[in-house]
């Protein structure tokens, strides 16, 4: 654990070190709020609640994410500093956990930088916090998951912006059933297994404070899942 | 650790590597390479590019995992206890990949950090200021990689992989790409470094080879062609060298030569360009007429067409001179 907090530490520094960081920690911001107050409509429905900010976050993610996770490790094949990282003795878990924990302290810091957002409402009007919390709480469920399937992306190619789109591509396609559902004819059944894996559906239930055990497990699986995965491709390497 | 135990391992030699193998694909870049480097010694892994040489030092660094056959360093199994056999090594691998973005200090700190262990008799800030001390980094220390020159990034290199003060260090063409003052003091360093560590260094070059180390293994298209001190290889020296081709695979040929009381110095199949032909370099006690005509009727006798039977200069410059570098048919070429 301390090899991977060490190697987490290393990839925040890593990030402040290149525009990555900063691009990241302005345009999370940036990008919702400019959704919520101007395409969200915030305005002209004069509510103070922030239930079109969370609706927005996930879609935002889809291309933030992916952005945080792309250089991770595709930079370290291309320049061949991996090979540096794999003579160290960290064991497959510690470069696994490591990396995600580096981008998932950076998406955080990027979520708090959101915090804006909030607060202006809550300075427009009374705000009931209860669900802010619960959403902030799904929103890094929700990230961390984007960040494992970004980071195994990443973990697939030696080019950080083949691993961006594939990233986008595939959380994007995460995003669609609730998205197009609505305006295509599809029989209910089809719709509640394709909903069932949709992060945004799974999202709103968190978002709304509701912290049920489905969704909460499904973030955990997802996000475990692509760090096994990640685990593997790196044990993998070794059997070129 | 029992001192038993560390007695054992005392007498192990430093790198043992036995029948190593590894394919990409089609690409055969080690087929069945031994060798074993005692403590103390500086050793030169020579062969043209494309040996397999980086092949081999992945392997022994963990990074790779081998077809066949099995490594240790310092008796530690490379992958049965890869966590002990990579802490015993020091590492600087080809083309010295560094974070260019980060500062010498920081990168300095996180690679003390990565490869800690437990019962280290340093502290972080000491280890670092022995390392910027033997490689002579003070001046850019607190400068980001990627802004120092290529020798200084050099010794970044090598200041990381002597950071915990390891037994082995394995240098992967150490001095490649550099200018010839850089490589002067380069050598400079790994002589230094040689005094008190075993050393493992590849090299495409001869002249390496020749400044710093006392044994070469020579490889070659996957194989070890030779294996033996420098001053028995350059020396013509005891005994006297004799080159011999045949038209049968080598181990034909070793089973004739066995019976003959020659030592075989080097044995690889290919010669004059032609895949199932065998040459190789024997020294011999007497050299006289008795002899070459002695060696040419035991060939004969058993079956094998001699091609070629000849005294030879010796020295390593020939033998690696002398290297087919025709790839035979059906494995890559060499660049
Ligand atoms: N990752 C790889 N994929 C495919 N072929 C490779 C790879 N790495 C090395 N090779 C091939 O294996 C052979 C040995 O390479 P290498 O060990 O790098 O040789 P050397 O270090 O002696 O120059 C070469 O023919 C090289 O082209
Ligand atoms: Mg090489």
């Amino acid at each position: 654990m301390k090899r991977a907090l060490l190697l987490a530490r290393r990839e925040c520094a890593a990030a402040f070190d290149s525009p990555i960081a900063y691009v990241v920690l302005a345009t999370l911001p940036v990008l919702t709020a400019l959704f919520f107050f101007v395409l969200g409509g915030f305005f002209a429905e004069g509510r103070a609640d922030l239930r079109s900010f969370f609706a927005l976050l996930p879609l935002v993610l889809i291309l933030i994410a992916p952005a945080i996770t792309m250089r991770m490790w595709a930079e370290e094949r291309r320049s061949g500093t991996e090979e540096l990282l794999f003579s160290y003795p960290f064991r497959v878990r510690d470069l696994v956990l490591g990396k995600w924990l580096g981008a998932l302290a950076l998406l955080a810091l990027a979520l708090l930088a959101t915090g804006l957002v909030p607060l202006t409402v809550a300075w427009l009007g009374p705000l009931d916090w209860g669900p802010v919390w619960g959403g902030y709480l799904g929103a890094l469920l929700l990230g961390g998951a984007c960040l494992a399937a970004g980071l195994f992306l990443s973990a697939l190619t030696s080019n950080q912006i083949v691993a961006w789109l594939l990233g986008v591509l595939l959380l994007a396609a995460l995003n669609l059933p609730s998205l197009l559902l609505p305006f295509v004819p599809v029989s209910s059944g089809t719709a509640r297994v394709l909903l069932a894996v949709d992060l945004r559906e799974r999202f709103q239930g968190l978002a709304r404070g509701v912290l049920a055990f489905g969704d909460l497990a499904y973030f955990l699986g997802f996000t475990a899942l692509f760090l096994c995965l990640m685990g593997l491709v790196l044990e993998n390497r070794r059997f070129r | 650790m029992m001192s038993t135990d560390s007695s054992a391992r005392a007498e192990q030699p430093v790198v043992l590597a036995d029948g190593l193998a590894k394919a990409y694909g089609e690409v055969r870049a080690l087929q069945g390479v031994s060798f074993s480097i005692p403590a103390g010694s500086v050793v030169g892994f020579l062969g043209p590019n494309g040996a397999g040489k980086t092949t081999a030092i992945k392997i022994l660094t963990g990074s790779l995992a081998a077809d066949a056959g099995r490594a240790s360093i310092c008796g530690y199994d490379v992958e049965r206890d890869a966590q002990a056999a990579r802490a015993s090594i020091g590492y600087l691998p080809e083309n010295n990949p560094l974070y260019p973005e980060m500062r010498v200090d920081r990168f300095l700190r996180f690679a003390w950090e990565a490869q800690r262990t437990d019962g280290q008799s340093e502290t972080r800030e000491q280890a670092i200021e022995r390392v910027v001390e033997a490689t002579g980094l003070a001046m850019v220390f607190r400068r980001a990689i990627g802004n120092c020159s290529k020798g200084y990034r050099q010794r970044v290199g090598f200041a990381q992989a002597l950071l915990h003060d390891p037994p082995l260090l394995i240098l992967d063409e150490p001095t490649n790409g550099l200018d010839p003052l850089q490589v002067v003091e380069i050598r400079e360093l790994i002589r230094q470094l040689g005094r008190t560590k075993t050393v493992l260094l590849t090299t495409h070059v001869l002249p390496e080879v020749e400044a710093l180390a006392d044994r070469v293994v020579l490889i070659h298209q996957g194989r070890k062609v030779a294996d033996d001190s420098l001053d028995r290889l350059s020396a013509a020296g005891e005994g006297r060298l004799i080159q011999l081709s045949v038209q049968a695979p080598p181990a034909a040929l070793e089973a004739v030569l066995q019976g003959f009381g020659a030592e075989i110095v080097q044995l690889r199949p290919g010669a004059f360009g032609s895949a199932d032909s065998t040459r190789a370099l024997l020294r011999v006690e007497r050299f006289d007429a008795a002899q070459l005509a002695a060696l040419s009727q035991a060939v004969q006798e058993a079956g094998l067409a001699l091609l070629e039977l000849a005294p030879h200069a010796g020295g390593l410059e020939s033998l690696f001179q002398g290297l087919d570098r025709h790839a035979p048919v059906g494995e890559e070429a060499v660049q």
